[in-house]
């Protein structure tokens, strides 16, 4: 690659701003929208700002508290997910690759079978269960159908396949057991796989919409998309610039998170989308 | 098959068995609390979301009487089944094509541009991040309006982009094509990022143009990651939902309602829980078909090239 500044270079950067511009439009319009003052959102010919810029519609929409109290079930539910599915999937994954055990290649084919089952199909049956077992408006019912990630367990498994032996077993040598050697040389030397599968998962529990809609009906255990769905449009009808307040609260914290940590997440998304290769 | 794979031979003989021991010591113990969940959370609902689509149960438990295949020969004769299949199938090729298309585009783009990356990323990829409930409340609210909506007032149009049922599936398409491009641009991009340069230099060498080299380098050697993400692009617009539901309830005149919609309100809204399970595992079996060609493509690029 030549360091010159040719022409169909600068035909490209028009062409990515102004894709860029058009991408960015929405997002853009949310947050003029949400700065303006109520009685100018919906003036025609549209204008990107009002008369003057006010935080009135955030400190609003705050004050009604639910948004604070969706974000945190939202981050709590995200975390735990992501905790036992990592935790979990990686103790899985090695089994199957390392150990030796009855009946593993039946279980391993019953895993991998599971990733063709999408979790949309089963909501009638899924729901019928949490009535069952009581867990209908609890955090459990959000987190453990999520926990259930065959493709997690794939990902690793392929991942601990390719991992070289020779220094679990000087350590098996020097007298160290299974656990140990996973806890404390596995786990440490795996940090950027995990870290990838880790980003991914939070990534789509953060964003699950469909299962947690159905298992609250409790405005105190909803989840941040679920509450935006259920409350915000009813509570602030009309009121667009609250609205717009109210989507830009909850779309920010992924944003941020991505700004600051724009290379992990990029690798994290796409090692896991490309299941691993 | 308990002992049969030996560790390789670093250890002295002494200590020999005492490492093989250890080699296949715990194994289900280290499956087991994934096993436990997976099988609650996902195996038994399975089984129990056929035997319930075979029954006549509502959404309180009661009236389980098994009927057989009834409910699936009701959804074969339900115009309002076929009618949300086929919103699925025509919302499922109009987006697979842009989302891959575009995904494919942005990434070359990005890839040549070699400045302003975090720009180009946050713009492009930034909207997959927001939850689905984020795109459509702004969408619905402020995009799709006509006079004060982003896009009526900004094309002096006054389209009604939701409520024509002519229109609706393709504003349902854009909205989703804003949304998640980003992952397949993603995906393009590392995949992109991982063609060894030496190749491009060496058709350089040879004196070769940069559309010979997209040509007869690049795009050959997307074809298995485009095989994938069509796949992956396939399953995931078969399973719309959120955006749908949210922005149009499935209107105007059920214009735009997604057969998990009909599934959803069968069994939530009109409680016939055991014709909901029918319908879903219609759209099971079509998710199946299109994950089998997946699973065949994962192994084929587990075998070949990395």
């Amino acid at each position: 690659m030549t360091k010159r500044f040719s022409l169909g270079q600068l035909v490209m950067l028009v062409v990515a701003l102004v894709l860029a511009a058009i991408w960015l439009a929405p997002i853009a319009w949310a947050v003029a929208t949400s700065l303006k003052p109520e009685s100018e959102t919906t003036v025609i010919p549209l204008q990107w700002f009002g008369s003057e810029i006010t935080f009135d519609s955030y400190a609003l929409v705050l004050e009604t508290g639910g948004i604070v109290k969706w974000a945190i079930n939202s981050t709590v539910t995200a975390v735990i997910v992501t905790f036992l599915t990592v935790l979990f999937s990686a103790m899985a994954a090695y089994g199957f690759a390392r150990t030796r055990f009855r009946g593993q290649r039946a279980l391993l084919a019953l895993i991998l079978a599971g990733i063709m089952v999408p979790p949309h199909v089963l909501i009638a049956p899924l729901f019928a269960e949490m009535v069952a077992l009581g867990l209908v408006d609890t955090w459990w019912a959000i987190i453990l159908p999520q926990v259930a990630a065959p493709l997690i367990v794939y990902i690793l498994f392929k991942f601990f396949q390719d991992v070289p032996p020779e220094l679990e077993q000087a350590a098996f040598v020097d007298g160290a057991g299974r656990w140990r050697v996973f806890f404390t040389i596995v786990l440490p030397l795996s940090r950027p796989v995990l870290a990838a599968v880790s980003i991914f998962t939070f990534i789509t529990t953060w964003n699950n919409f469909l299962w947690p809609f159905l298992v609250s009906t409790d405005p105190n255990t909803m989840t941040l998309p679920v509450g935006l769905a259920n409350v915000v449009q009813g509570t602030f009808g009309l009121r667009y610039a609250q609205i717009m307040a109210s989507v830009v609260l909850a779309g920010l914290p992924l944003l941020v998170v991505f700004v600051m940590f724009q290379r992990q997440i990029i690798r994290g998304v796409a090692h896991t989308g490309l299941a691993g290769q | 098959m308990t002992t049969t794979v030996a560790p390789r031979p670093t250890a002295a003989p002494a200590t020999e068995a005492k490492v093989r021991r250890r080699w296949t010591q715990h194994g289900l113990l280290f499956v087991a609390p994934f096993l436990v969940i997976y099988v609650a959370f996902l195996v038994w609902p399975t089984l129990l979301g056929f035997r319930m689509s075979l029954s006549s149960v509502n959404i309180a438990g009661t009236n389980d009487h098994l009927v057989g295949f009834a409910n699936y020969a009701e959804a074969f004769g339900d115009p309002r089944m076929w009618r949300s299949l086929w919103n699925t199938l025509v919302f499922t090729v109009l987006s697979t094509v842009p989302l891959v298309l575009l995904g494919l585009a942005f990434a070359l783009l990005v890839h040549h541009l070699r400045f302003m990356q975090w720009l180009w990323r946050l713009s492009f990829f930034g909207p997959f991040l927001l939850p689905s409930a984020v795109v459509a409340i702004l969408w619905l609210q402020m995009i799709y309006p006509p006079g004060y909506g982003l896009l009526n007032g900004t094309l002096g149009t006054d389209v009604l982009w939701l409520g024509d049922p002519s229109v609706a599936m393709w504003s349902m398409v854009l909205t989703t094509v804003w949304w998640t491009v980003g992952f397949n641009f993603l995906l393009y991009l590392a995949a992109l990022q991982s063609i060894p340069q030496h190749l491009y230099e060496a058709a350089a060498i040879d004196g070769a143009s940069s559309w010979s080299k997209l040509r007869s380098i690049t795009l050959p050697l997307l074809r298995r990651t485009t095989a994938l993400i069509v796949v992956l692009q396939l399953v995931a617009s078969l399973k719309v939902f959120d955006q749908i539901y949210l922005m149009t309830s499935g209107g105007p005149q059920d214009a735009t309602r997604p057969i998990i919609e009909y599934a959803y309100d069968v069994g939530f809204t009109g409680y016939r829980i055991g014709y909901a399970s029918a319908i879903s595992y219609i759209l099971f079996v079509l998710i199946v078909i299109v994950s089998l060609v997946q699973l065949r493509l994962f192994r084929k690029r587990a075998e070949g090239l990395s």
